[in-house]
């Protein structure tokens, strides 16, 4: 299997847990996996990303080559598709719909939507409503993970596991949220759209 | 041994740890930061007492490392590229003193600029100082190079660079560990004057270095770093250095046709480029950075077909990837189309950072003097170069801040501001200070004291606690050192401070304190600032 996945978002919306939960996940089923990501002066309310690359078989390079990702993962709307020219033509392009608004020209969030929906292979959810729903408004990035776990060629308990490795360490009520985001995420793309 | 998820920076870290590394000095700086802080934070690393606290500056950091191999003990010195100009002259005049235990400086670069002013080439300076240099091309070798390189440092006399680039720095993958090594013990140099580079002392041990070198070239051309694949396909060659034959491996799955001859120790293995020229009718060199290898080999003559950043086949500068390497090979254009609907969206200072109110303080103050008199300086606080704030005219070097006022004060531009933060004040900023301290030049030092290293992630600041006693120590007088909380409804209160002191003729500082607000959860800080009362002011 191989599977390359572009996370992407805004500096402090939670990019680095999600590649370090699909990490952890990727250990556990012995998978080899290389994860690039950008820290420093991005990380101040900027556009942030990590390059995510899981396989069966050895990974050369860190970055993913134009036109390859499998996923497009991300927490924000406007955001997603900066990474456009990554995703490769049968790949999948998974987002949240709540914008994160810290600049001035921030275009309109219809259009913005609308070249998402005109995308062939779309998931377009309001992360931060489903994440609100279940009482756990910090975890929409971990509801993404949830919503692109259909795309990522794991076991889904695999990813619970990595939520455990990542969150054990702030016990278990914060794990257990979590692990409901993930859930909720992947069970309200199962419901609403054909895969 | 279990195989860990590691940035390449934490392979370096826990490599050290391993091979019985007892001091780590470094300043932060990214792509470097994560080293040390890997080690503040490694239990193994706190049962060995291993030093990992913060250095002042990268110079110091380099010398501190120094004292502790005369003392025959293994360190390490991690810093950004940048921060070797800093450290240089420790660095060049460490391979001439060499090492009793061995030392390892690791330099991250930062091609592409993610986060720096330039994108400088540390192998110069490996070079330069004739010294070995290993390049990783994974996570693993970046292990496996530090493992072994106290002991080849050992061995060889000499501090081992460790060059890698931001993309391995920040990239994790897994990484097999090795055994923990034993400390060395506490043992003087055998040779009493190793260490005193006299003239009558350095030029002998000059000669070594220079005698050493072809040492260093034969340790190249048969290290397991540096190795030669044949090819069934003559009419290119590859020189892949570092994690360049990563992006060609990825574009040749089933295996690349062409020689190629990865290098990933230096000095550049002489016998085996000799190999892949003769084999090859053409060449191309893959490197990330400065066209180091490219340009040796082709010399000023340019009598070998040699590719490469240098006659367009890449990018003069920036990062390499896949689709620009499979270019330079085959010729195959790569299109990046972004939809036009997404805008930039670059990074920003903090909603509640103390900085935006300082600014705003400032450009009130200042309105009356007319623009372009505001020297800034490397931390968060450079962002105030942009819209809305537009308060700063320079941003130059660690410390610049200080003395490029104090230049345009002595060109006739008073007043002149200049801005710099408390951790980069410590850092550089101090002899500055002094400077214009002695001929009390008409500058306004605006010390934005945030209690941290902010820009890195929120580091000890050596600034805690000392700022008004640095500054009257240095000769500043106390009623021209003026505190002030950069709030909001202190607005009035800062803009008048600020008024008074543009108008004093002659050397003041002012200090807006407020604590960044990325480190409000930090409970340590939090009290300690309460200890040293430093919130405790009008």
């Amino acid at each position: 299997m191989k599977t390359d996945i572009i996370i992407a978002g805004v500096g402090g919306q939670g990019i680095v847990s999600i590649a370090a939960t699909i990490g952890m996940a990727a250990l556990h089923e012995n998978l080899n996996l290389k994860q690039s990501e950008i820290h420093g002066m991005s990380q101040r309310g900027g556009d942030v990303s990590s390059n995510m690359r899981i396989s069966s078989n050895e990974i050369a390079s860190d970055l993913i080559p134009y036109g390859q990702a499998d996923l497009i993962l991300s927490i924000e709307p406007m955001e997603s598709l900066r990474y456009l020219p990554y995703l490769s033509k049968t790949g999948w392009l998974v987002t949240n719909s709540a914008p994160f608004i810290n600049i001035n020209n921030y275009p309109e969030l219809d259009d913005v939507v609308a070249k998402i929906k005109s995308l062939p292979h779309n998931v377009i959810i309001n992360a931060d409503a489903i994440a609100a729903d279940i009482g756990s408004r910090r975890s929409s990035n971990i509801v993404m993970l949830g919503a692109a776990s259909h795309f990522i060629d794991m076991n889904f308990d695999s990813l619970k596991e990595g939520l455990r490795q990542i969150f054990g360490r702030k016990g278990d009520a914060v794990v257990d949220a979590n692990i409901k985001a993930l859930e909720a995420g992947r069970k309200y793309v199962a419901d609403n759209y054909k895969l | 041994m279990s195989k860990l998820l590691l940035l390449g920076d934490e392979a370096i870290a826990q490599a050290a740890i391993d091979a019985g590394m007892s001091g780590m000095y470094a300043y932060p700086g990214t792509p470097s930061t994560e080293i040390m802080e890997y080690i503040q934070h490694s239990k193994l690393a706190k049962e060995y007492k291993i030093h990992s606290d913060w250095s002042t500056n990268e110079k110091t950091a380099m010398e501190t490392a120094l004292g502790m191999s005369y003392a025959g003990k293994r360190s390490m010195v991690a810093m950004k590229h940048v921060g070797l100009n800093v450290a240089a002259d420790a660095f060049v005049n460490s391979s001439i003193t060499g090492v009793n235990g061995g030392i390892i400086v690791v330099v991250a670069d930062d091609p592409s600029m993610h986060s720096s002013q330039n994108e400088q080439d540390s192998r110069f300076y490996g070079k330069f100082s004739l010294m070995p240099i290993m390049e990783p091309k994974n996570q693993q070798e970046a292990y496996d190079m530090v493992y072994e390189g106290f002991e080849m440092s050992e061995k060889l006399n000499v501090p081992i660079l460790l060059r890698i680039t931001t993309r391995l720095a920040h990239s994790r993958a897994g990484v097999e560990r090795k055994e923990v090594q034993k400390h060395n013990k506490l043992i003087l140099p055998k040779n009493p004057t190793q260490f005193v580079l006299l003239p009558s002392i350095a030029k002998v041990q000059y000669k070594e270095l220079l005698d050493n070198q072809a040492e260093f070239i034969r340790l190249s051309e048969e290290s397991k770093y540096n190795t030669y694949t044949d090819g069934t396909d003559k009419k290119l060659g590859v020189i892949a250095c570092g994690i360049s034959i990563n992006y060609l491996n990825e574009n040749y799955p089933e295996g690349v046709p062409f020689p190629v001859l990865k290098i990933s120790q230096y000095p550049i293995p002489k016998k085996l480029v000799e190999k892949i020229m003769a084999e090859c009718d053409e060449v191309l060199v893959l490197e990330d950075g400065y066209p180091f290898v490219e340009e040796q080999i082709k010399g000023v003559l340019e009598n070998e077909p040699i590719k490469g950043r240098l006659d367009g086949s890449l990018p003069r500068d920036g990062e390499l990837n896949p689709n620009i390497v499979k270019r330079a090979i085959t010729g195959e254009q790569f299109e990046i189309t972004i939809p036009e609907i997404v805008e930039g969206r670059p990074p920003a200072l903090c909603k509640g950072c103390g900085h935006i109110d300082a600014y705003q303080a400032l450009n009130m103050a200042l309105n009356k003097y007319g623009k372009g008199r505001v020297f800034s300086d490397i931390g968060c606080y450079t962002l105030g170069a942009l819209e809305p704030y537009n308060a700063i005219n320079t941003c130059v070097d660690m410390g610049a801040s200080i003395t490029m006022a104090k230049g345009a004060a002595d060109a006739g531009l008073v007043p002149s501001v200049a801005v710099i933060g408390d951790s980069t004040f410590t850092h550089s900023g101090m002899t500055g200070l002094l400077d214009a301290v002695i001929e009390n030049t008409p500058i306004v030092v605006l010390i934005s004291d945030n209690y941290t290293t902010g820009m890195t992630g929120g580091q000890d600041s050596h600034a805690l606690g000392r700022i008004e006693k640095i500054c009257e120590g240095l000769g500043v007088l106390p009623e021209h050192i003026r505190v002030f909380n950069p709030i909001a409804k202190n607005m009035d209160k800062m803009v008048a401070i600020l008024e008074e002191e543009l108008a004093y003729d002659g050397i003041s500082v002012v200090i807006p304190r407020r604590q960044c607000v990325q480190t409000m959860r930090n409970k340590e800080l939090v009290a300690k600032v309460k200890e040293l009362k430093l919130n405790d002011f009008e």
